[in-house]
């Protein structure tokens, strides 16, 4: 008589098995978080009764998602949390909150003054005074600025030679690649022209929104959401894919637009990308071609965010990184890294994040590796930081391990 | 100096009417003694909906009962606020009811008779109706508005019972009533047996009062009277959680599955109506058919309930007795029914209080009493409707939270809801006292503690009836070890947990097995995997 589950994000399939919890990083190092059954499905009977059982609590979830990969029931535990927290939490948000969920506000100031701002964000008093004032952690090593943004350098150099191509996608490069790591957005353009791709960016591209989610600033997420959406469904119209450099970029807007913001984004979904997936992709079917440089050796080891876990995507990179020749890849502890986003930055949060971070960072120092692969930007400050070892994304790798011009060339025909 | 088995009146039955009959009682200054041959609350009066009615469903058809509903609702939210929940509650009008004869027509005449009986009803339109409920049918064409609400009933039968404990009362559970003792014509005393120790024992008193639910019949027929009673089951199914947050009936005539209430964390659809043979009250099972009609009643109440995971599905019995007016005892009285047996059948020191409804649970033990003080010659006016039931004072949850200093932990606001301002009582000591036992419930251990030291817990279903341990999504399956550690130290006796844990499980199968498919058979089969104890296959065997 009953077949399907309708209760939101299916919270009622909770069998109270508890592997969430098994797997939960936080739980593991901060005893006053009391895990995601009791924040996720547990909590949410009592909600439902009456929202005085909200607990405080749910802000130490740092929403990894990895609850949700774990559980065999397919309850969207983490969703459960940050819905909770979107519906009860009666904080408004701080100034540090504010400013660090603004990546696309701050982005252009910080640019501006880029040469000032990460001179200052690196000095110990200014450190001192953050932590003081706004509980910026002063422990932190605060992500630099660019002077240039991606956008600017791409317009200048980059945009001119698109129309040449013969296919055609839009690239959407998030903040991190526009604000703090131009370069990553220049060696997607490489890759993606070496392998016949015209990349179009969308003027007027939003902040996927995660940050403001995580801190509370849901009505300017959802402003940015439609923004977004609208642009996503020209590009379609137009027959351009949709790919994107930043893993949790990704996963917002697939996942969290529909769930978290209410923003229907069904008729592009599959429509979007991750450039690790495209290409792979692309290149098991034949579609392109790769010509990697000879005598290209490394030795890296790949780190896989959380959220490109639960996207089901990691596999891809490995597969993706494993056609190198020269590329010797070992993959390290399934562990997250601890940064998730904006919580790491947070006073309150240091010492868990860093917690949480020490089997991965352990098992970095075993493997020894000239560099860590991971696809995800916030996992690249806290590895930087924690270990000293640097992080490339894989498609900065694929842009030093390919043939350019053989590739181009291959690509051609 | 009386001796310790000498009391004013004597009340078998441990259900709502015996416990308000034992707190009226001791109120008034009598000596007390109530007997219960299992736990409290544990017949019809922890198998119904939890509906605080308004009286709305009666209005049209028995003007009486509803006044007496309204009347008695009043004084439940000021009395036993921790014990209620203002939902509010909706009489809807579907499509189908309007083919049936039940249509707006009939509305009005429900929304007259309402307001003639003194129940608050309004009319208003389907769009305001989906606002209040978003849950409810959207294809409902009229709806009314009443004073409905939920009532937790077992924690009312425990606040009256402990009430009844403070002013005195003795309250015995597990003493099964055997036979009276005569003396000539009259009443003089019970005999009772205590059903965990096998032992027998004898009390005295001027009065006893027959509070038995469909078992006073029997307890009737050894006072060699008769009242004609009928057992009549009802089926609820509990849902896993809140669907919705105002209760929900059908705006007809009153029939099988047409009232949604929502209690606690939970949904409950109910009832069918079947008269059964005495035989079964004591052993009821919920049957597919109607489990069936459970469910497509519901569902046009509250579409979303055939989606929505089912925890479990119980019976209770009704009393239903015949007319005293009525010689052929085919006609069914509705209402309260206390009878004298001294004026009726000539037999001294012997009062029966059957009929009504939890609702009226109150009004009922006011009218036994009057009759006990008739009896005993007392003048002692009744304040049961005036007087604050215990954890009643502070109001509800929100209020009682603010007992606790800082910000109140999940189990301290738990057990707020529950306890009401007794929770002051429950001493979150250690850090251990302060951890949940029951996660789906929010139950601590601390609270767990204090219920067996207060509240006459002696096995797991005492305590589930107490706190709600083991009544959440898992059934017991993640918490009832935990509880049942808990609960044999407390009574002295570690080696009591495994037994205790397998009698609890045993009764959670029961209730699951009816409802059985989906998420729910998941759970039995996770259930199953923790508890059942077989021998592991050795390799050699492969």
């Amino acid at each position: 008589m009953q077949e399907r589950n309708i209760s939101a994000k299916n919270f009622e399939q909770c069998q109270k098995c508890s592997v969430c919890e098994t797997v939960c990083p936080v739980m593991a190092n901060n005893p006053d978080y009391p895990g995601p059954k009791r924040s996720g499905p547990d909590g949410e009977r009592y909600r439902l009764k009456n929202g005085i059982f909200f607990e405080d609590s749910l802000k130490y979830c740092l929403n990894c998602k990895r609850c949700e990969v774990a559980c065999p029931s397919g309850v969207r535990i983490a969703d459960l949390i940050q819905q909770a927290r979107i519906d009860y939490g009666r904080h408004t948000p701080k100034l540090r909150d504010t400013m660090l969920a603004s990546t696309d506000q701050m982005g252009p100031l910080a640019s501006t003054f880029a040469p000032v701002v990460n001179l200052a964000l690196g000095l110990g008093p200014v450190k001192g005074l953050l932590d003081a004032t706004i509980g910026l952690d002063h422990r932190r090593t605060m992500p630099k600025y660019a002077s240039k943004t991606f956008v600017n350098w791409f317009r200048k150099h980059a945009a001119d030679k698109q129309d040449a191509f013969q296919r055609h996608i839009t690239y959407f490069h998030g903040c991190y690649a526009n604000y703090n790591y131009p370069q990553l957005g220049k060696d997607f353009v490489t890759v993606m022209n070496a392998f016949g791709y015209g990349v179009h960016i969308m003027h007027g591209e939003r902040c996927c929104g995660v940050a403001k989610i995580a801190n509370g600033l849901i009505p300017a997420a959802t402003r940015d959401a439609a923004v977004n959406m609208k642009l996503f469904r020209k590009s379609v119209e137009e027959g351009r894919e949709i790919v994107t450099v930043s893993t949790t970029c990704t996963l917002t807007l697939l996942e969290e637009y529909p769930e978290l913001l209410q923003v229907d984004n069904s008729d592009v979904k599959s429509h979007i990308s991750l450039a690790e997936q495209f290409l792979y992709k692309a290149l098991e079917s034949g579609e392109i071609k790769a010509v990697w440089k000879e005598g290209y050796k490394a030795k890296a080891a790949y780190h896989c965010p959380c959220h490109q876990k639960r996207l089901g995507l990691g596999i891809l990179t490995t597969e993706l990184l494993g056609m190198i020749p020269g590329l010797e890849l070992t993959e390290l502890a399934d562990s997250c890294c601890g940064i998730a986003g904006t919580y790491g930055f947070k006073k309150e949060n240091y010492k868990v994040s860093q917690l949480i971070g020490r089997p991965l960072f352990d098992s970095i120092a075993a493997a020894a590796p000239e560099f860590v692969a991971c696809e995800c930007e916030t996992c690249k400050w806290q590895i930087e930081m924690s270990t000293g070892v640097p992080v490339k994304n894989p498609i900065s790798i694929l842009a030093e391990a390919l043939d350019l011009e053989k590739t181009a060339e291959a690509n051609r025909q | 100096m009386p001796a310790n088995n000498e009391f004013d009146v004597i009340i078998i039955g441990g259900g709502i009417t015996g416990a308000g009959t034992a707190r009226d009682c001791s109120m008034r200054g009598l000596r007390v003694l109530l007997i219960e041959r299992h736990d409290i609350a544990t017949g019809a009066t922890g198998r119904n909906h939890g509906l605080l009615h308004s009286g709305a469903r009666y209005a049209v058809k028995d003007s009486e009962s509803a006044e007496e509903c309204i009347r008695e609702n009043k004084i439940l939210r000021s009395i036993a606020a921790n014990c209620v929940e203002d939902t509010g509650g909706l009489f809807i009008t579907l499509p189908e009811d309007e083919e049936a004869g039940f249509g707006l027509d009939y509305q009005k005449v429900f929304i007259e008779a309402c307001i003639k009986a003194g129940i608050e009803a309004k009319a208003i339109s389907p769009e305001e109706a989906k606002i209040m409920e978003p849950s409810v049918n959207p294809s409902l064409i009229g709806a009314v508005v009443v004073p409905d609400g939920s009532v937790d009933p077992f924690r009312l039968c425990s606040a009256n019972v402990t009430d009844a404990v403070m002013h005195g009362a003795k309250v015995l559970t597990y003493t099964e009533f055997t036979d009276f003792i005569k003396e000539g014509d009259a009443i003089v005393g019970v005999k009772v047996t205590d059903t965990r120790s096998g032992e027998a024992a004898e009390y005295r008193a001027p009065v006893t009062v027959n509070a038995a639910g469909i078992w006073g019949h029997a307890v009737a027929e050894k006072a060699g009277v008769r009242i004609s009673m009928y057992p009549a089951k009802g089926a609820l199914l509990v849902f896993g959680h809140r669907v919705n947050n105002v209760v929900i009936n059908r705006c007809r005539k009153s029939a099988d599955g047409d009232i949604l209430v929502p209690g606690d964390t939970v949904t409950v659809i109910g009832t069918t109506s079947t008269k059964i043979p005495f035989e079964e009250c004591d052993n009821m099972e919920v049957t597919p058919d109607e489990v069936n009609l459970l469910l497509r009643e519901g569902c046009a109440l509250c579409p979303s309930l055939a989606d929505t995971r089912i925890l479990r599905a119980y019976a209770g019995v009704r009393p239903l007795v015949a007319d005293d007016s009525d010689p052929s005892g085919r006609s069914i009285s509705r209402g309260i029914v206390c009878l004298d047996h001294e004026s009726r059948d000539g037999v001294k020191g012997f009062v029966s209080i059957t009929g009504g409804k939890l609702m009226t649970y109150r009004l009922m033990a006011e009218l036994a009493t009057d009759a006990v003080c008739r009896k005993l010659g007392v003048r002692q006016a009744c304040a049961t409707a005036t007087t604050p039931l215990p954890g009643s004072a502070d109001g509800r949850i929100e209020a009682v939270s603010k007992r606790f200093p800082g910000k109140p932990s999940a189990g301290q606001k738990g057990a707020a809801g529950r306890q009401g301002d007794l929770v002051g009582k429950i001493r979150f000591d250690t850090e251990a006292d302060k951890r949940l036992v029951c996660e789906c419930e929010n139950v601590t251990l601390a609270e767990i503690k204090y219920a067996v030291k207060e509240l006459g817990v002696k096995n797991l279903e005492d305590l589930r009836r107490r706190t709600r341990v083991g009544m959440g999504t898992c059934q017991g399956t993640l918490c009832i070890r935990k509880a049942a550690k808990a609960l044999a130290e407390a009574l002295g006796d570690p080696s009591l947990a495994e037994k205790l844990a397998a009698d609890y499980l045993d009764e959670r199968w029961k209730g699951m097995r009816a409802v059985g498919w989906g998420d729910t058979l998941r759970e039995m089969e996770f259930m199953q995997r923790v508890y059942k104890f077989e021998k592991p296959y050795s390799y050699d065997e492969v």
